[in-house]
């Protein structure tokens, strides 16, 4: 059961000319440390034992690979869902959290501070805390916990302290700086668990290798299904840890395309998006090298997304590396289309999806005629084979969804 | 050439050389420049010059909350940099700035416009050591300072490599967490100044984080060639204007005699 955190060689510092480590020098040890116990940790096979049973047991790994019947006839090719919204706590976020929160322990830290956008990150990981007795702190802009009410309530129950961030917007970005502020305060006995393949060193590989379960499980998956490779991965970036988790099984399958959906909020052309590889420069926000977007100036931009989860201003910069390279691309879709997939996913599947997937739900549902015209051209019609992570469920958003009718 | 950071550090005439921070663009620009202005005739010895940015992560409260008024009011890179070229003419400046501002357009860019507007050196505050050698060949081309930091957490091996390639001055956070006013010193720091000073010489060494006072500036000046005071100093620039900053600076400047 050890393979829940596949080896992924050595652990990265740089993606290309992305990622680094762009911390006060304060936090320079504390990042060592982390390396060093991540390296050692994922090379023990009880470490790796403990984490499989936790995520079988306790999570509900594996989560099952449906094929979408409908879903499939109205896409025009064969489309399966990695149903990672079976997961305890509703998303893939529990991969991580439980990982980390392992990781602190063995680190002897007893304390745990994490930022939370939606308040899905925020829930996992105070889940994490209370099955480990850590004491847990979840930092969250006060206009996030106005929106998502019932989550600090869970979070609360949990036993975590929720401390309230009013800085900026009061969103995500403002809770990762914050953290980020408790962590070069109290780096010596607290563990920062992020919530996405972001920040410095070496939590893009950390957070990727404790989420590539979801990739090495659907890579067998549909390899015993179907008895072949999908001709497309499709998932929903917005810091990017369940997209890379499900791509980083497939990258050495060339033949295999890496479709990366991020969110277009209200168009691109408004400004008012969470698209910053599609569209974002190369800049630093929270201590890595990225696609960041950002002013003339190097002003740091606000995101803007109906889905909580892609409504921040960066890439992970694994993604950076993956769009530069062409291994992978990057399409954006705005906050209707989402809205109007997370609608029709509920009616043609039985299934309410988080909007975040709902963003790679519509990609699919919108450029599935587009593809098929080239399949034609190819003379392979209806053959297409797609694979699509959904990442979490949508309780947490039906406020938001039905709040626009 | 004279070095002009070299001069500030040798000709203080007091227990150490004082160098009061302030937020350009706070409260507005004109007061940040008149801040400037009476930091100099209040008797400081350099002056570190923040530029605003969005995420300041090495920050506190009060600076961030400066930081976070200055972009509202519309404050941009090249009016600090303004803010720096009328404050060079008095006194040497170190330009505090995040690294993706310096970033966004190159290293070598922002360098030359920094160059240009007279500033001394730079200070980085998310630009560890090992992202840093891109930036400091910039520096060194166009005869600016990248002044290092190092904290209380630094090993030792570090603080060799540090001190090695340090220029200007080493700037030494004097305890693990943001900038902002403490009631009291870390019981650590002389033993941590002594340390970096070893590592550095002869490059000054200089303390800032946490010296909100006279008597905390006098006690790091025993220790120190240098005493950074920032958030404190940024409180009075938002409270009182230039009036207040000359009052506090003068304050600082006679507890260091």
């Amino acid at each position: 059961m050890s393979d829940a955190i596949s080896p992924a060689g050595s652990l990265e510092r740089r993606f290309g000319a992305y990622g680094g480590r762009y911390v006060p020098e304060t936090l320079i040890p504390a990042l060592d440390e982390l390396e060093r116990a991540w390296l050692e940790a994922r090379a023990d096979e009880g470490f790796g034992a403990e984490l499989a049973t936790l995520l079988r047991d306790f999570a509900g790994r594996p989560t099952p690979l449906y094929r979408a019947g409908r879903l499939s006839e109205e896409v025009g090719r064969t489309v399966y869902l990695k149903r990672e919204d079976l997961l305890h706590t509703g998303a893939h976020k529990i991969n991580n959290a439980l990982g980390q929160a392992l990781l602190a322990k063995r680190m002897g830290k007893d304390r745990v501070i994490a930022e939370t956008g939606a308040g899905q990150h925020g829930v996992a990981t105070a889940t994490a805390c209370a099955l480990l007795g850590l004491e847990c702190v979840i930092y969250m802009g006060s206009e996030d916990m106005r929106r998502q009410r019932p989550n600090v309530e869970r979070m609360g129950l949990l036993g975590a302290e929720v401390a309230e961030v009013e800085a900026g917007a009061r969103t995500l970005k403002e809770a990762v700086s914050e953290a980020i502020r408790d962590w070069v305060t109290n780096s010596a006995g607290t563990h920062y668990v992020i919530g996405s393949a972001v920040g410095p060193a070496p939590y893009p590989a950390l957070v990727r290798d404790l989420q590539r379960t979801i990739g090495d499980e659907a890579r067998a998956q549909i390899l015993e299904r179907e008895g072949r490779l999908p001709d497309r991965v499709i998932a929903c970036v917005g810091g990017g840890s369940n997209a890379i988790g499900t791509f980083v099984a497939f990258e050495a399958d060339e033949g295999v395309e890496l479709v990366g959906v991020e969110a277009a909020g209200e168009g691109i052309e408004s400004g008012r998006h969470s698209a910053p590889l599609s569209t974002g420069a190369r800049g630093i926000l929270h201590g890595a090298m990225s696609a960041v977007m950002q002013d003339s100036d190097g002003q740091i931009v606000e995101a803007h997304s109906i889905s909580a989860g892609l409504d921040y201003p960066a890439s992970g910069p694994e993604h950076a590396e993956l769009r530069d390279s062409g291994r992978a691309r990057y399409v954006a879709v705005g906050d209707d289309e989402a809205v109007a997939s997370f609608r029709r996913l509920c009616r043609l599947e039985g299934l309410i999806p988080a909007l975040e997937p709902s963003h790679a739900v519509a990609w699919l549902l919108g450029a599935g005629i587009e593809a098929a015209a080239g399949a034609e051209r190819n003379g392979s019609t209806g053959t297409g084979l797609d694979l699509l992570t959904l990442s979490g469920r949508g309780d947490k958003d039906l406020a938001e969804v039905l709040g626009l009718d | 050439m004279t070095d002009p950071i070299a001069a500030a550090f040798a000709g203080h005439g007091r227990r150490a050389a004082l160098m009061p921070y302030l937020m350009g663009g706070y409260p507005d620009l004109e007061t940040s420049r008149a801040v400037a202005e009476a930091c100099a005739e209040a008797g400081a010895d350099l002056i570190e010059l923040g530029v605003p940015f969005s995420d300041p992560l090495a920050d506190g409260p009060v600076i961030h909350a400066a930081a976070t008024h200055a972009l509202a009011g519309g404050v941009t890179v090249d009016q600090v940099l303004g803010v720096c070229a009328a404050a060079a003419a008095r006194l040497p400046v170190m330009l505090m700035v995040y690294a993706n501002a310096v970033l966004a357009h190159g290293a070598e860019a922002f360098v030359a416009r920094a160059a240009d507007a007279g500033a001394a050196g730079l200070i980085v505050p998310d630009l560890p050591h090992d992202e840093a050698a891109e930036l400091r060949a910039a520096c060194d081309a166009a005869g600016l300072a990248l002044i290092p930091l190092v904290a209380p957490s630094t090993s030792p091996e570090r603080l060799e490599a540090i001190g090695a390639e340090a220029r200007g001055f080493v700037y030494t956070v004097s305890l693990a967490g943001t900038t902002g006013e403490r009631s009291a010193l870390p019981p650590e720091l002389p033993e941590l100044v002594r340390r970096v000073r070893a590592a550095a010489e002869p490059t000054p060494v200089a303390v800032g984080f946490g010296i909100a006072s006279g008597e905390q500036a006098r006690a790091v000046a025993e220790i120190a060639d240098g005493v950074i005071v920032g958030s404190r100093v940024v409180r009075a620039a938002g409270e009182g204007g230039a009036p207040a900053v000359r009052e506090l600076v003068g304050e600082l400047a006679g507890a260091l005699e």
